[in-house]
């Protein structure tokens, strides 16, 4: 028994810290002891827990002194006290980063893993591993290959364990245990087989093959861990996931017979991955519920939570599957944990009746200010779908969340709101003006910079067209005169829209702008100026450019290409149309309903899709001459799932030419692919210029080939926006040995016929959101108007009419045409996009259903072959 | 993003608080979670701020699941990601609370837990390791450990109880 050192000194009165006051120098100083002859074990490992605690608390060790301290500490290594021996290898663990060459003891730990004291044996594996490399780990993998399959629990645990930190690391060397790990798993203790199945699978994810024997063979012997039947119960709903797997098949079955396991935590498990599985049926999902209902009654606050969290998300799907358990749920309204009476309270709001509403809002109200932020943005939610089930409810609602929105709370509860209230302003036209007048109290006093500019821009947007427009214009000019420099630019931004819209306001817009034309801000300053010209003008298809509708490009293409500008000085001037197009316009709609989980989302400005495509282009000799890249399509499947070579397409476009790029990957670990190119047999007027191959494509990496073909010169035919390639991949085959991927010196060429590729019109069109679709329309005139009608006999409804016509065109909807009002016969939908060359197309297709739906489709461009390519497509 | 990549890495992070939210021990087994000393700091005292006044087992903040229990001026957190199934999180909490409940000789408090800090380390140690659940029965791990408080810890109290009994004994051997 190891008695305390000595205690007198540092006991000033109960309730201290022994270690409240230690200097990290004296620690150090301390250290010089563990030098002295014989070792004082008792004081060395005092010592030694000081110096995890400071480590522990967060104090800095310079190289040189923990370094020191470390090798000092290798001395102990002679003492055969056990406790003391653990305490050096979390030592080592903790130094490991800290100090230079930890890697002396790696024999110490070597002798202690291989020794007779079972108690080091695990404790000096985990911490051997913590110090080792790739190379040093081939010295010990003798070792660590006995260590897994040792028959004393812990140390086959700890090197489990152990190798699956090294995977990451050395992936190739851990992959020779496969073997022990397999035999490991079959052992009695229930952590070895939990450890050991974590490890295989690891290993094994990228082999759908070798995870699908693997979920085989342990649902069928079955395991005695309940943790390694929760990872089971992972691994299976994934693969059901990845394969698309029906719910009749045996991995469904497993998965389903866990829902009757013994242990809480399986079951509780399969349910929550039969809940997530997506397309799931009411009849598969009620068992799922009624085990969660159970444990809504459980004592144990954790399972409450979890069964009430799991059924929130049924809700979300499934209304109707949640409503057996509404009587349960009301129980834990009252729950003293305010975690689990909300996720209940917006469960029910989710499944109740329209009755029910008034009651739980009240309920809820009462207790909203004790809750976390992270489950008042869950109320939020809650009530952003009620709204969308509710439609008459809303002034209920907006009360509700105009309270709310006067309560304290932080950015993220705060957006929660102002998006819900806006998400209901969109749906409910009569709810417009109450809506927009609590947002305009809202931003009297709101300290949040984004969400002021946010709400002045949608004031600029609808205020305009609400029947009493100049009321809004005070509430702006207010924001002009009190906030700060974002604040202002944006309120004078909205102004401009007022007057650019409304007559009767524009005198007195003019004479607030010329007041913001003083302003100390800059941006401020010009954008009044700026503003103030254009409004002076008084033309619609000014205001209409500069006012309404804003820039359409990518960001960090104008950034990229204004870069490019002033780095070569040229007398041109900058050429607007040469910049890459946004690929997602702002859109208008609402953001999914998000779960509980996602209030960490970074917030980064990411580059889209399509500026990475730009950059990896750009780096490839061969397509520099092209200009900037117009579109990006959608990634298309050339080839049937499960086959040996798998073939994605992305078709670039640019002004005049077309880039595929071709991303394949190749599946069978005994074959490399080199000189990898996909030919392509075009029709007529298109020709291929160049093909890029793809050097090398061994097992499981993938890699891209591109061919370039350039586009027939502007024929005003439906053949040149749609068209078939027929594709054939040719390479060169070298086969080589599974397990090291040593490739043969000889190959034979060989060819793979894939699916044929077509190109549309919607890859020669990019969607823009044009914000003001009127003052667009009129902006680009009648000069090359043209006008058809079509009837779509095959079409049956209205919505259908509208999903077909935007994602033939590829265009943007504006104004929210793309929904169609309940029980109307007749709709009007507006599109707006840039044809390749920077050409605006604008679309207006009135529909009328009778018996089938016919369609009048009206095109402007400032091209007149654009049009006409429109209209042939369509026809 | 709602279903979870399968995993032995559980854990997110472990630590244990006095009651005024002052850190005695944490881990963090993710190297993205709160890189930095002062982030982890930030994290740990708006947990505290959020639990310590109601003992409600299961809470939900920054993005994350944390189960938790106290102990007269102690508390003992477990962190996992949103995702995570509860009931093994609460499986690690009890482990690590019933395991330092007998090395503590059933004095878990922060005193007791100060003087054995050594153990309370090699506890912890081998619960978690890097994020993977090594072991979850008690049991198991006090075996691995095989450490105990001292059997009479030599502290104020003690000394004077000693003192008392001496007399007594003396007196009574005058008296006798």
């Amino acid at each position: 028994m190891i008695k305390k050192f000595d205690k007198k000194d540092e006991e000033s009165g109960s309730g201290s810290n022994p270690f409240q006051h230690l200097e990290k120098s004296a620690v150090l100083q301390e250290a010089r002891i563990f030098n002295e002859t014989p070792i004082n074990p008792r004081r060395c490992l005092h010592i030694l827990t000081k110096i995890i605690y400071l480590l522990n608390q967060g104090e800095h060790f310079g190289t040189t002194e923990a370094t020191e301290a470390f090798f000092a500490m290798t001395r102990l290594f002679q003492s055969n006290d056990q406790t003391l021996r653990r305490m050096c290898y979390l030592t080592i663990k903790e130094m490991a980063n800290i100090s230079e060459d930890v890697i002396i003891v790696t024999s110490s730990l070597t002798k202690d893993m291989t020794g007779k004291e079972d108690v080091y044996r695990g404790p000096a594996i985990r911490a051997l591993c913590r110090i080792t490399d790739t190379t040093m780990l081939q010295a010990i993998e003798r070792y660590m290959k006995q260590a897994i399959v040792d028959k004393v629990p812990s140390v086959s645990s700890s090197a489990l364990v152990s190798s699956l930190h090294m995977v990451k690391m050395s992936y190739d060397v851990v992959k020779r245990w496969v073997n022990e790990a397999q035999e490991a798993a079959s052992s009695d203790n229930i952590m070895v087989q939990y450890h050991a199945l974590g490890l295989l699978y690891h290993l094994r994810k990228n082999d759908r093959l070798a995870v699908t024997k693997m979920l085989n063979k342990f649902t069928k012997s079955g395991l005695k861990s309940p943790f390694a039947y929760c990872m089971l119960i992972r691994i299976a709903s994934k693969l059901l996931d990845e394969t698309d797997g029906g719910h009749d098949s045996p991995l469904f079955d497993f998965i389903e017979s866990c829902l009757r396991n013994k242990n809480e935590m399986v079951v509780y498990e399969a349910a929550s991955a039969i809940v997530h599985m997506p397309n799931c049926t009411a009849r598969e999902l009620a068992p799922a519920v009624s085990v969660l209902q159970l444990f809504c009654s459980s004592p144990k606050a954790a399972l409450r939570y979890a069964a009430v969290r799991t059924l929130n998300k049924v809700a979300m799907k499934h209304p109707s599957a949640v409503t057996a358990c509404n009587l349960d749920l009301e129980n834990l309204i009252t729950d003293s944990n305010r975690s689990i009476a909300t996720l209940a309270i917006t469960t029910l709001l989710k499944t109740g009746s329209e009755s029910s509403v008034d009651r739980l809002m009240k309920q809820i109200s009462s207790f909203v200010s004790e809750i976390s932020d992270e489950f008042k943005v869950v109320v939020v939610q809650a009530i952003s779908a009620l709204c969308q089930k509710y439609p008459r409810k809303h002034s209920v609602m907006m009360n509700f969340l105009s309270n709310m929105l006067r309560d304290d709370g932080g950015f993220e509860y705060k957006r929660a709101i102002v998006d819900c209230i806006i998400s209901i302003i969109e749906d409910n036209p009569e709810s417009k003006e109450t809506g927009l007048a609590h947002l305009c109290e809202f931003i009297e006093d709101c300290e949040h910079t984004v969400l002021a500019t946010k709400i002045l821009h949608l004031l600029g947007k609808e205020g305009p067209r609400t029947p009493q427009p100049s009321k809004y214009i005070r509430f702006i000019f207010n924001r002009v005169v009190l906030e700060s420099e974002a604040v202002r630019a944006a309120a004078v931004s909205a102004l401009a829209k007022f007057g650019a819209q409304n007559d009767d306001l524009l005198p007195s817009v003019l004479v607030l702008m010329q007041r913001c034309m003083m302003d100390s801000d800059d941006e401020v300053r010009d954008r009044a100026t700026f503003y103030m010209n254009v409004l002076q003008q008084k033309q619609k298809a000014l205001n209409a450019a500069y006012i309404f509708n804003g820039l359409s490009v990518s960001i960090p293409g104008l950034e990229k290409s204004l870069h490019q500008y002033t780095l070569e000085p040229t007398e041109r001037p900058f050429d607007m149309k040469s910049v890459p197009l946004a690929t997602t316009p702002i859109t208008e709609h609402k953001t999914e309903i998000a779960s509980v989980a996602t209030s960490k989302l970074p917030e980064k400005l990411a580059p889209s899709r399509q500026d990475i495509y730009q950059e990896q282009l750009a780096a490839i000799p061969e397509f520099q001459g092209l200009g900037p890249l117009f579109k990006s399509s959608e990634q298309v499947q050339l080839t049937e799932a499960e086959t040996e070579y798998v073939v994605r397409c992305v078709k670039h476009t640019f002004a005049r030419h077309m880039v595929f790029q071709f991303d394949c990957t190749n599946t069978l670990n005994d074959q490399l692919l080199q000189k990898v190119v996909v030919q392509m047999e075009p029709s007529e007027s298109y020709e291929v210029i160049q093909y890029i191959p793809a050097a090398n494509l061994p097992y499981s990496q993938p890699g891209s080939c591109y061919t370039l073909v350039r586009l027939p010169e502007d024929d005003p035919t439906a053949e040149i926006v749609f068209i078939t390639f027929s594709c054939t991949m040719k390479y060169l085959v070298k086969d080589c040995d599974p397990n090291t991927g040593e490739p043969d010196d000889d190959g034979y060429d060989d060819e793979y016929v894939l699916e044929d590729l077509e190109v549309t019109v919607a890859d020669h069109i990019q969607k823009v959101l044009k914000p003001n679709f009127g003052a667009a329309w009129e902006e680009v005139g009648d000069e090359f108007e043209k006008e058809e009608t079509f009837a779509l006999a095959s079409v049956r409804t209205l919505d259908e009419a509208v999903g077909n016509i935007i994602s033939f065109l590829g265009m943007q909807p504006c104004e929210r045409s793309d929904k169609v009002p309940e029980n109307k016969n007749s709709h009007v939908l507006f599109l707006a996009g840039v044809f390749r060359g920077g050409h605006d197309v604008l679309v207006r297709a009135r529909l009328a259903l009778a018996d089938g739906v016919t369609m009048q489709v009206t095109v402007r461009s400032d091209e007149e072959t654009v049009v006409d390519v429109i209209l042939a497509s369509v026809g | 993003m709602d279903s979870l990549e399968p995993s032995l890495y559980t854990v997110k992070a472990v630590f244990i608080l006095d009651n005024d939210g002052n850190r005695l021990l944490s881990k963090y087994y993710d190297p993205e979670l709160y890189p930095s000393m002062k982030e982890q700091k930030n994290f740990e005292m708006n947990v505290f701020n959020k639990t310590h006044k109601a003992d409600n087992e299961i809470a939900f903040l920054e993005g994350m699941t944390i189960v938790y229990k106290s102990s007269i001026d102690l508390f003992f957190y477990v962190v996992g990601s949103a995702q995570e199934n509860e009931l093994m999180l609460m499986s690690v909490l009890n482990c690590l609370f019933e395991s330092l409940s007998q090395i503590l000789r059933k004095n878990v408090e922060r005193r007791c837990l100060l003087d054995n800090m050594e153990g309370v380390f090699l506890v912890v140690d081998e619960i978690i390791d890097g994020g993977v659940i090594l072991e979850s029965d008690p049991q198991q791990v006090l075996q691995k450990v095989n450490y105990r408080a001292d059997e009479n810890p030599l502290s104020e109290q003690s000394v004077a109880q000693v003192l008392q009994s001496a007399k007594e004994q003396i007196k009574w051997s005058i008296l006798k």
